[in-house]
């Protein structure tokens, strides 16, 4: 297994390199021009020094080699020296942001904690939502809870989530008035009534992210369930006299989660990109909307490190997500 | 004898019906003539596809969504672009459902005489503009329901081209499956929003405005949603590739060009035809996802998820403007999605006559 990892470790080197230079690539064929916001009285030479003080002087390879070493050699060293108070970043160049000429990686830092709180959160209330539908409507197959379940499970499967979240804002914050709609970023949770306002502002965003990954989990977790559930080893579970909670959540719920545990780790990576819409619609200010303003401002530092990042983290729970599947079914061995 | 035909597709079809005569009789010796015809193993997937009661629903509300959206023009002649600027803001007819049981009927009637900005020359409503919803509304679908229809093609033909070369040659496998994980691991909506934002100047420049962004998104949507298809395909490709007809084929020299266009792709013909149903109900998201994002076609010319973009602004007033959209977009994507359960549920022999 762990040469497995490994092996799989160092091929992920060339093929994040590869999708860096699409990216790089795809960018450099951009119309927009970084100066284009500078007022017209600023003289053609002055602006074509400002051009190159950013960088755009240089040939692609030599512009795409300076990226690579800002983002693997110069960000590791500042987030060494921030944990560590040492100096070795000290006076190198870092990936700076075209719009706001701050390091890029400051602003991811800035935006992270709300992408995961709002993201990540519904994640985690959308499997806790699917593992006992699944379960159940499995369980009871055809019964009147499987076929709503099924139902509603295809409902938020297809229902797209900017429709959801402005309905639900429709409903909820301009009918009824009980959420506010749009995600205050600024709000300090210091007492109890402030922690009441983030819970508030948290509800809406998180139900409609939380049904769509719920919809998806609990089809995936309903469907391993049936494939269990008629297997040989739950008759001999049966006719050795087991209870049936014991049957059902132990033997056969502990088999079905191995695709669902894989399938659940796939999904993580879309918890940082995959909410970019749904962030429009709440203007929660995290990693989507950045990116978002940052495609429309032109800002090309920014949109490739931050689609770089997306790809690492897919790369890397596609990783998870394999390695994950070889430990806990130990039928599976990779090497 | 019928199990190994649903199996074996159309090539064991065919020797079933040209049994020869002789062969005919020596079964006859041995039990009584089956008076029925021969069932088909397409016979044998509708009958399977009509008892899906979602598919079917699925399948009609599909259907109607399309007439609506294409033949629809045809009888509200009403032009989409027209503004009627007195008419602007104006309410769906069915607010007179709100206004109480006493003045419900006489409403309907004459919505003016019930205080209510709403007439039954703009049933569901004007915009900002006075441009009459429900033209809109078809037209936005019309081009919702090419762009989905056109990207689903492009990304099968893509994913089958993909699926069935690298299933069929073992050289090309490496290589293909290598790609296709790197299109997989790709971050496809942010990549997405970069492409169109690209090139979209230049091919508005080559094809005008309309066309060329309808290329574009279709292009986009295809290239970077063909790798589950291309995988699904390639799986029965390599399974096809070792049964005996394949081998049947072969002996009596079958080119290869023969043998994938004959024997390989109308038996994965299946596989397509579920990933074709699920990809127009992606396609459709991705598209309205983009226009909801304002990064798709341009605000003169609608699409249910412009519609719904555009309609964020006045939701307070008129909420049934955003409803609207976004219900043809879910029902559609609904509909579409039950129609590839019932086909998947169909088509796999697994399931098939139980």
């Amino acid at each position: 297994m762990l040469t497995y990892t490994i092996r799989r470790l160092v091929l992920a080197v060339p093929t994040l390199l590869f999708i860096s230079v699409v990216i790089f690539l795809l960018l450099q064929l951009a119309p927009g021009d970084p100066m284009a916001q500078v007022p017209l009285t600023v003289p053609p030479e002055v602006k074509q020094k400002m051009r190159e003080a950013l960088g755009l002087g240089d040939s692609v390879y030599v512009q795409f080699w300076k990226w690579l070493v800002q983002f693997f050699w110069v960000e590791p060293q500042v987030l060494f020296d921030n944990i560590f108070g040492t100096h070795f970043a000290d006076g190198k160049l870092r990936v700076l942001s075209w719009q706001t000429r701050s390091p890029v990686m400051d602003i991811v830092v800035q935006r992270l904690p709300q992408t995961l709180w709002v993201v990540g959160m519904s994640y985690v209330v959308g499997v806790l939502i699917a593992l006992p539908i699944g379960i159940y409507s499995a369980y009871r197959q055809y019964s009147i809870f499987d076929q709503l379940g099924t139902f509603i499970s295809m409902v938020g499967f297809s229902v797209p989530t900017f429709f959801t979240g402005v309905l639900l804002i429709v409903i909820f914050s301009v009918g009824l008035g009980w959420f506010p709609s749009i995600y205050d970023t600024t709000l300090q949770v210091n007492d109890w009534a402030s922690f009441k306002l983030q819970i508030r502002q948290m509800v809406l965003p998180v139900f409609v992210l939380a049904l769509y990954n719920a919809a998806q989990i609990s089809r995936f977790m309903r469907a391993s369930m049936l494939d269990n559930l008629n297997q040989d080893y739950v008759r001999t579970a049966r006719a050795k006299g087991l209870g049936e909670r014991v049957v059902v959540l132990v033997h056969v719920l502990r088999n079905s989660l191995i695709p669902v545990v894989t399938v659940i780790a796939l999904g993580v990576p879309q918890v940082f990109g995959g909410a970019i819409i749904t962030e429009q619609v709440f203007k929660v200010n995290g990693l989507g909307q950045l990116l978002i303003t940052a495609i429309e401002a032109n800002d090309l530092p920014m949109v490739q490190t931050l689609t770089f990042i997306f790809a690492v983290l897919i790369v890397l729970f596609n990783l998870v997500a394999d390695v994950l599947y070889g430990i806990l079914d130990p039928r599976i061995r990779y090497d | 004898m019928t199990d190994d035909t649903q199996k074996q597709g159309p090539d064991a079809t065919a020797v079933t019906e040209t049994t020869p005569a002789p062969y005919a009789a020596s079964l006859a010796a041995a039990g009584p003539i089956p008076s029925a015809p021969p069932r088909s193993q397409w016979f044998d997937v509708w009958r399977q596809f009509t008892h899906h009661k979602g598919a079917m629903l699925g399948g009609v509300v599909f259907i109607l969504m399309v007439l609506t959206v294409f033949v629809g023009p045809l009888l509200w002649t009403v032009d989409p672009t027209f503004i009627d600027i007195r008419a602007r803001n104006s309410k769906a007819i069915t607010a007179c459902l709100l206004t109480g049981l006493d003045t419900m009927f006489s409403c309907f009637g004459d919505p003016k005489a019930a205080g209510l900005k709403a007439s039954w020359a703009h049933p569901l409503g004007a915009d900002q503009l006075g441009r009459d919803t429900l033209a809109r509304m078809m037209a936005g679908g019309q081009t919702s329901l090419s762009v989905g229809i056109a990207a689903m093609m492009l990304s099968l033909i893509l994913g089958s081209l993909f699926g069935v070369l690298a299933g069929y040659f073992r050289k090309l496998d490496g290589p293909l499956m290598r790609m296709t994980d790197l299109f997989l691991a790709l971050p496809l909506l942010p990549l997405l929003l970069v492409m169109v934002l690209l090139f979209r100047e230049p091919l508005s420049a080559a094809f005008g405005p309309e066309t060329g962004i309808f290329i574009l998104i279709v292009v986009a949507i295809g290239i970077t949603s063909w790798m589950p298809a291309a995988r699904i395909v390639r799986g029965d490709v390599l399974a096809l590739k070792e049964r005996e007809f394949v081998l049947a084929a072969r002996s009596i020299g079958t080119t290869n060009t023969k043998m994938i266009s004959r024997h390989i792709l109308p038996n994965v013909v299946s596989p397509i035809m579920v990933s074709a149903t699920l990809g127009i109900a992606n396609a459709i998201i991705t598209e309205s996802a983009l226009s909801f994002l304002g990064l798709g076609f341009p605000p003169d010319f609608p699409t249910w998820g412009r519609l719904l973009f555009d309609s964020i602004d006045y939701m307070q007033q008129n909420p049934e403007r955003v409803i609207l959209p976004g219900v043809a977009i879910s029902l559609t994507v609904l509909s579409v999605n039950y129609l590839g359960d019932g086909l998947r549920d169909a088509l796999d022999p697994r399931l098939r006559g139980r």
